[in-house]
């Protein structure tokens, strides 16, 4: 009975009468609006006591044993490659994993859709002497993976196999790294999985919510937040995908990390035969991106069979490195970031308005990340639910963050820090995250000191600093005829057009 | 430590590697893995990894959505949500007069619920001042709760992927902790099951509906799964939403939430599988002292209702303004049957991979599809499911044409023996994948806690690859011979009508149905 999680999880979104918590927190007129009616933000509970503080206060916690995460190796070839290695022995696998710079926030404009069909391409189209079929059938006869994709920031390629295939499955990965053929029925089909998407993206309210808020927050052409269209895709060359490898793939422009049952030095050995004599290319230039701050008011998108709409707030939010990121770490559990939140608490327990709500200063390490209020409440309470946004938003203010609330708050990220490195993977993936964005190798270490740190003061200061309601666009996706009031209760109504260009369109200017 | 915890993996790798031997590995397997059942009839698992000062569980309560009684459907998933809202000490400043108000609530609801279902002669009015004094009730009860201080503590001591699910099958409870918290984890799991506070029921019933709304209402592929399992069973429970028909969901009640508690929450029908850096005597000594005194009670009956037979074709088409879609299904025996390997074996030819045959047929040569599979497992495993197969068409192909192309596999399936090699690569994989599957303790924890349900051992996860390792050509061709048949079949498709435009007050959806508040 081999269960089927990942196919499950396309249809049985809606058959598992679900999760608890529902996945929001993960997604990533310049006139204030005035809620109609205010009504003063019902305080957090926070600082209640009941029978169970005794009882937990009568249970010992030992004192947890010193725990040292393990460190990984960091050796830097001649030709400027980085590479990690993490023992882990526990499982007979070897996994490994290439962060390589240059990614869709550097692509043109008129061929966006370029990343992501370089990033499925790349393992399909083949190398120059097997094709992507080739390629299958070896791997796949040793259960072995080695497979390609691309984002925002750069491409990435990823291996894993049983330990007693690593040298046959290291071979493929080499070759696929430095010599791939990109063939064209490949592009091809790639390009057909990208129109797929395109043709689909206007049937779920959640996917409408998640693009177009991010062009509010980042600009409608902003590399973080435009998506492909039929012409972008259409454009997309062969010529285009050898010459983003040729331009991008490079020892020193990538940090590779291999984790799993080996012995380092023979490790280390066996990819210095393989990769030091591997010249080194230009280097990576970032691309700069300005970013226009969303601009205020209400925005409207139709969508006429749902019962349900979506409501998301959007302003601007910050970078890991950015000084504001503990304290704002701390304002989100208090805010909207966890279980026992106020968004959690007064929207959904307590008015039953939403199963999914939830907001915060969201933080990234390459770009800087959205400050977010979103909700999903029935048509007919959508104008109610914007108003409690807006009530918790102003109550950050006029009922400030309370010391059970902080206490709290520190608690929660504090004590379940460690679950950021209880597997060695997830210390070096993290290792090599820091390095790939930039970030001191020490960031991970620095996080509880950051958090402990944190005041009041300095949670105040970030609420007045980041939730402030006059900056925040206000997006609605849904079926406005159902609305128990319209949306112009709130201020002038700017619809947006999500029409999908059909092909043969021009691109989008 | 780290040496024996290697020599543990060391032998699952040799179950893997030769499949033989297994007796011998599953020993050496059973030196961190202990097993106990309490007088209570609470079946417990500990398996030691001492990785790091963490640990993880998963409680499995067996009883799912299926079993909602006839008339609440969406009780066991309402009462997953009520599993959160604290007990007797904890979520309450005054227990003893909660529980008076909370009485109160219930009286109030049933004058007002039977005035409101009134067929003739319902009084307006009068439904409108039992609604009030419902409304007050719940107010004056609401006063001495601490809003979600369940969920709060956990977090604060430090917990990581705290949730819960509701499948067709069971209901499951995880979360991840530090491993010095294990005796609060002892206090708040033990509480949560022996002495629940049914609290906030209604404006939770409200939270579970908007729920229903994002999965089912709102979501094209979500009104298409339901009408399609709705149209494949006609007896058994697995065509029944799981989340609840909307006027049902909207008139459970929390007195029928403690009697669905009272029935299948007992320690004899619930497995909790630790995993982590524990010692299996603490363990068991803290389980002991808090769910020892969780009162037994006897397993619930078995189902008696087992799907009819299927003979003829059921086709459901809905016409709807997003992209078209393609799903069918086949009736199945449950995972007790002999040849239930055999269809994991199918599905692994048919689906895993870029090798697989709906991938070679349907995605890359004949270019109809975006991504097609063929899995068992849906929408359950417990009672006979189906062998469903979906398909994403790419722009401009119809569903039909997918399903066109189905058959045609299904047809190569049943005239034609699979190769050695395909076999061969379904057994590698299956290996594989069982050792991918043990990487995290929360994972491992969900599958122990699963196959000590499911088959009362849970060594039969291991011995999964042993029965998929003697799956035969043979047993394939005969398997899908008797299920690849078109009087078993259903078929859902989602057909693309786009509405005129700018038309806010065309009806919506064929399925988008109507809220009856």
């Amino acid at each position: 009975m081999v269960r089927n999680y990942f196919r499950l999880s396309v249809l049985g979104f809606a058959l598992m009468a679900g999760a608890m918590m529902p996945v929001v927190m993960t997604a990533q007129t310049s006139k204030p609006a005035p809620a109609p009616h205010p009504a003063p933000a019902a305080k957090a509970d926070a600082g209640k006591s009941d029978a169970s503080a005794a009882d937990l206060e009568a249970i010992k916690r030992p004192a947890l044993p010193p725990f040292k995460p393990a460190v990984p190796k960091r050796i830097q070839l001649a030709n400027g490659m980085v590479i990690f290695l993490m023992e882990d022995h526990e499982l007979p696998l070897i996994d490994a994993n290439a962060l390589i710079h240059g990614g869709s926030r550097g692509e043109p404009a008129d061929k966006v859709g370029l990343a992501t069909i370089f990033g499925v391409s790349w393992r399909t189209g083949g190398t120059k002497t097997r094709t992507g079929d080739e390629l299958d059938d070896l791997l796949e006869a040793r259960a072995a993976r080695v497979e390609t994709s691309a984002d925002l920031n750069g491409s990435q390629m990823q291996l894993s196999c049983l330990k007693g295939d690593f040298d046959f499955v290291l071979d493929i990965y080499n070759d696929l790294l430095r010599n791939p053929d990109f063939r064209q029925n490949k592009i091809d089909l790639a390009k057909d999985q990208v129109r797929t998407t395109i043709a689909r993206r206007n049937d779920d309210l959640g996917s409408i919510a998640a693009r177009e808020s991010g062009k509010l927050g980042y600009g409608a052409q902003s590399p973080f937040a435009r998506v492909p269209e039929y012409a972008t895709v259409a454009a997309v060359t062969r010529e285009d995908l050898l010459g983003w490898h040729a331009r991008f793939v490079h020892p020193n422009n990538m940090i590779l990390g291999v984790t799993g049952d080996f012995d380092s030095a023979d490790m280390e050995a066996r990819l210095r035969r393989m990769f030091e004599s591997w010249p080194a290319g230009a280097e990576y230039k970032k691309t700069d991106v300005t970013i226009t701050p969303p601009r205020p008011g209400i925005y409207a998108i139709e969508k006429s069979d749902v019962n349900q709409s979506e409501i998301r707030m959007v302003a601007a939010g910050i970078r890991r490195d950015d000084p504001d990121y503990y304290a704002t770490q701390v304002l989100n559990e208090i805010f909207g970031g966890s279980f026992s939140s106020r968004l959690f608490s007064n929207l959904r327990s307590r008015e039953g308005l939403a199963y999914a709500v939830g907001g915060g200063v969201f933080a990234n390490y390459g770009h800087p990340g959205l400050t977010l209020a979103i909700i999903g409440t029935k048509s007919g309470t959508t104008v109610k639910a914007i108003e409690g946004l807006y009530r918790e938003i102003d109550g950050m203010h006029t009922h400030p963050v309370t010391t059970a609330e902080i206490q709290k708050a520190r608690d929660s990220l504090l004590n379940s820090f460690i679950f950021e490195f209880d597997t060695r993977q997830k210390v070096m993936f993290a290792r090599m995250n820091y390095e790939f964005h930039g970030y001191p190798s020490d960031f991970l270490e620095r996080y509880p000191k950051g958090v402990a740190a944190v005041t009041a003061a300095d949670v105040e200061r970030v609420a007045a600093k980041y939730l402030d309601k006059s900056k925040f666009a206000v997006l609605v996706v849904g079926k406005a005829a159902d609305f128990d009031k319209p949306l112009d209760t709130f201020g002038k109504v700017t619809t947006i057009d999500i029409t999908i260009p059909q092909p043969g369109a021009s691109p989008p200017r | 430590m780290r040496r024996s915890l290697s020599f543990f993996m060391l032998a699952i790798l040799l179950i893997c590697l030769n499949g033989s031997g297994l007796a011998q590995d599953i020993a050496s397997f059973e030196k961190r893995t202990t097993v106990k059942v309490l007088n209570n009839g609470l079946t417990v698992i500990v398996c030691r990894r001492p990785d790091a000062p963490v640990f993880s569980f998963y409680t499995l309560v067996d009883a799912g959505a299926a079993q909602d009684p006839q008339g609440e459907s969406g009780m066991a998933h309402m009462f997953e949500h009520m599993a959160f809202k604290g007990t007797d000490r904890i979520g309450t400043t005054d227990y003893a007069k909660e529980k008076l108000a909370l009485a109160r609530v219930e009286s109030a609801y049933a004058a007002y619920d039977r005035e409101d279902r009134r067929g003739t002669g319902r009084d307006a009015q009068k439904v409108q001042k039992l609604k009030a004094a419902f409304d007050e009730a719940v107010k004056d009860a609401d006063q001495y709760v601490i809003k979600n201080r369940f969920g709060e503590i956990i977090e604060r001591e430090g917990g990581n992927g705290l949730n819960a699910n509701t499948s067709l099958d069971s209901t499951n409870y995880f979360y991840s902790l530090p491993a010095n918290r294990l005796e609060v984890w002892a206090y708040l799991e033990s509480s949560r099951f022996r002495h629940p506070v049914v609290r906030e029921f209604y404006k939770e019933r409200d939270v579970v509906h908007e729920e229903r709304r994002l999965r089912i209402d709102s979501s094209p592929i979500g009104r298409m799964v339901e009408q399609f399992l709705a149209a494949a069973y006609t007896a058994h429970p697995y065509g029944r939403s799981g989340v609840g028909w909307p006027s049902e969901l909207d008139h459970l009640t929390a007195t029928e939430a403690e009697q669905f508690f009272h029935q299948y929450y007992v320690p004899s029908n619930t497995v909790i599988a630790l995993v982590g850096d524990l010692k299996p005597e603490e363990a068991f000594a803290l389980v002991e002292k808090y769910f020892g005194p969780w009162a037994a009670a006897p397993k619930p009956a078995p189902m008696t209702t087992i799907e009819p037979a299927q003979f003829a074709e059921r086709t459901v088409v809905l016409k709807q303004n997003s992209q078209p879609f393609y799903v069918e299904g086949y009736h199945r025996p449950d995972y007790h049957d002999p040849d239930d390997a055999v269809y994991d074996a199918i599905s692994s030819i048919l689906s895993q991979g870029r090798t697989s045959r709906l991938y070679r047929s349907l995605v890359r040569d004949k270019k109809i599809a975006a991504a097609a599979f063929g899995f068992s497992g849906f929408p359950g495993q417990k009672y006979p499911g189906l062998f469903t197969f979906f398909a994403v068409p790419v722009p401009g192909h119809k569903p039909e044409e997918l399903g066109q192309a189905f058959h045609e596999e299904l047809g190569k399936l049943v005239n034609q023996d699979v190769t050695d090699e395909e076999l061969q690569l379904v057994k590698t994989r299956a290996k594989a994948d069982l050792l991918r599957s043990l990487a995290s303790n929360q994972g491992l924890a969900q599958q122990l806690a699963f196959f000590q349900t499911r088959y009362g051992d849970w060594r039969e996860l291991f011995r999964d690859v042993e029965r998929i390792d003697k799956v035969t050509k043979a047993d394939v061709r005969r398997v899908a011979n008797q299920t690849f048949v078109e009087s078993n079949r259903t078929v859902a498709i989602i057909e693309n009508v786009t509405a005129p435009k700018k038309d806010a007050s065309a009806p919506a959806g064929a399925q988008n149905p109507k809220e009856s508040k």
